[in-house]
């Protein structure tokens, strides 16, 4: 059930959206997961959550789910995409090059430099480049769990990046569209504020 | 900066913890949930629940037991012990787990991890591999080579330990959970060698387990020149004077060694 207060998950068929949903749950805040286009049209705000590879965000494509959240987003409601969801923000992925990104913020995704070892799993600290929305009460050097094979490039939108091999987008924040590379829903008390504050966030 | 995680470890056996770390001034020290909220109280970075039941009958007290630990539990949260198929990990994905550990279920069948990985994502699959060298430690090291074990470290496969590693990595693997048979439960530090034998061949994280028996062990595992681990297995920090994780990172951190603080 939807109604136009709630918080729409976009389930596309992988991963475990359960952790997501309990940290909502947590916060006290309605959300439903959801497959259905209706539910993404009507919500107050979306989550689009991610894990794996880059081609799972085809279970957006044949499902009408892409067009729902694409249509959403331009008409101004929230949407924040978490990990491979953050990801789906920019043009595309090297990933899997023939899936195409939202395209609403410019650039690629690439894999890490030869320097480190990919993937990038664990705890790394974010370096605030602007305090914005959503990194409200967020010491600037907070630490975030992340488990990742493909980086964001750093952009207008990025308001906090993370160190491996090189700085990539950790955060990026551009009117109502909002993203994070790392997990919030594990990342302890500093990942709650940030659900928090998206669930607070006013336009 | 990433930083080296330490991993909380419970054993539990029909829906008590039987080993793990223990604290002072726990309310219940064998009830699961409050073990692991403690724990990531005290500065964990993660939670591993091993059920250790012997048999197969306590599926529902495992997930009931999985379900209260996620609850409140804002840290990566992984359960091993008895998936044998991907109806048992989706179960326990269900009940709340972010990984599952895998380990003679996937020795048996490996594409187990690949269809896992296909379902979840590769960063909720975790394979455990149980290890024991086969040669003497006098010998040179680059003859030393290490045997899985399985079933509970009761029976010895003939397979190599780094060949397997690389295959689980290439079946889909995210992580490898490595315990050495032979330093477990001995405190006598973690297996070094083996530990950077595998982390070399293989470019998943690699998370250290057995035989620890003080911080300089932890500080020995993470060294880029020893152990090069990228995580490490606590479980009884408690029997080397240490009361809780923050302690531990505490000690790591006067070392130079990178972790999650303040946590």
């Amino acid at each position: 059930m939807s109604s136009s207060k709630t918080i729409a998950i976009v389930d596309y068929g992988v991963g475990n959206l359960n952790s997501v949903k309990k940290a909502f749950d947590h916060l006290g805040v309605d959300v439903v997961v959801t497959t259905e286009p209706e539910a993404i049209a009507t919500a107050a705000k979306i989550i689009l959550p991610g894990v794996g590879h880059f081609s799972a965000l085809s279970g957006l494509d044949n499902t009408g789910l892409r067009e729902a959240v694409l249509r959403a987003a331009n008409a101004g409601t929230p949407l924040l995409g978490i990990c491979l969801g953050m990801q789906w923000l920019f043009d595309g992925s090297d990933e899997a090059p023939e899936f195409a990104g939202a395209g609403i913020l410019p650039g690629r995704c690439r894999p890490f430099p030869a320097s480190v070892k990919s993937p990038h799993v664990g705890w790394n600290s974010l370096a605030v480049l602007s305090s914005t929305r959503l990194l409200r009460g967020v010491a600037p050097d907070s630490f975030v769990y992340y488990t990742h094979s493909f980086q964001a490039p750093v952009v207008a939108a990025t308001s906090a990046t993370t160190e491996y091999g090189q700085p990539f987008s950790a955060v990026v924040e551009q009117e109502n569209i909002f993203g994070v590379q790392f997990h919030p829903e594990k990342s302890s008390d500093v990942g709650l504020r940030i659900l928090r504050n998206f669930c607070e966030s006013a336009l | 900066m990433l930083t080296k995680r330490i991993i909380a470890c419970l054993d539990v056996d029909n829906g008590r913890v039987v080993k793990g770390v223990q604290f002072v001034n726990l309310r219940d020290a064998g009830d699961p949930a409050d073990c692991a909220l403690a724990h990531a109280a005290a500065g964990a970075d993660e939670i591993v629940l091993l059920d250790i039941t012997a048999t197969s009958g306590n599926r529902n007290t495992m997930l009931d037991v999985v379900s209260c630990t996620a609850r409140d539990l804002f840290i990566p949260f992984t359960v091993g012990g008895g998936i044998r198929e991907l109806s048992d990990a989706a179960a326990v994905f269900d009940a709340g787990a972010d990984k599952i550990a895998i380990n003679s279920a996937a020795v048996k069948d490996p594409s187990l991890i690949t269809k896992i990985a296909a379902r979840f994502g590769s960063q909720a699959v975790v394979v455990a591999i149980d290890a024991r060298r086969r040669e003497r430690e006098s010998e040179k090291s680059y003859d030393k080579t290490f045997e899985v074990y399985v079933a509970g470290g009761r029976t010895a496969t003939g397979r190599d330990a780094l060949v397997w590693a690389r295959e689980a990595a290439e079946c889909g693997a995210g992580e490898i959970l490595l315990t050495s048979m032979d330093r477990d439960g001995t405190q006598a530090g973690f297996d070094c060698e083996l530990v950077r034998t595998i982390a070399d061949a293989v470019s998943i994280p690699v998370i250290a387990s057995g035989g620890a028996g003080s911080p300089q062990h932890f500080i020995d595992v993470f060294d880029i020149n020893k152990g090069r681990a990228d995580a490490a297995l606590a479980a009884s920090i408690f029997h080397f004077g240490l009361e809780n994780i923050a302690q531990l990172k505490s000690e790591l951190r006067a070392a130079n060694v990178p972790v999650r603080w303040p946590c």
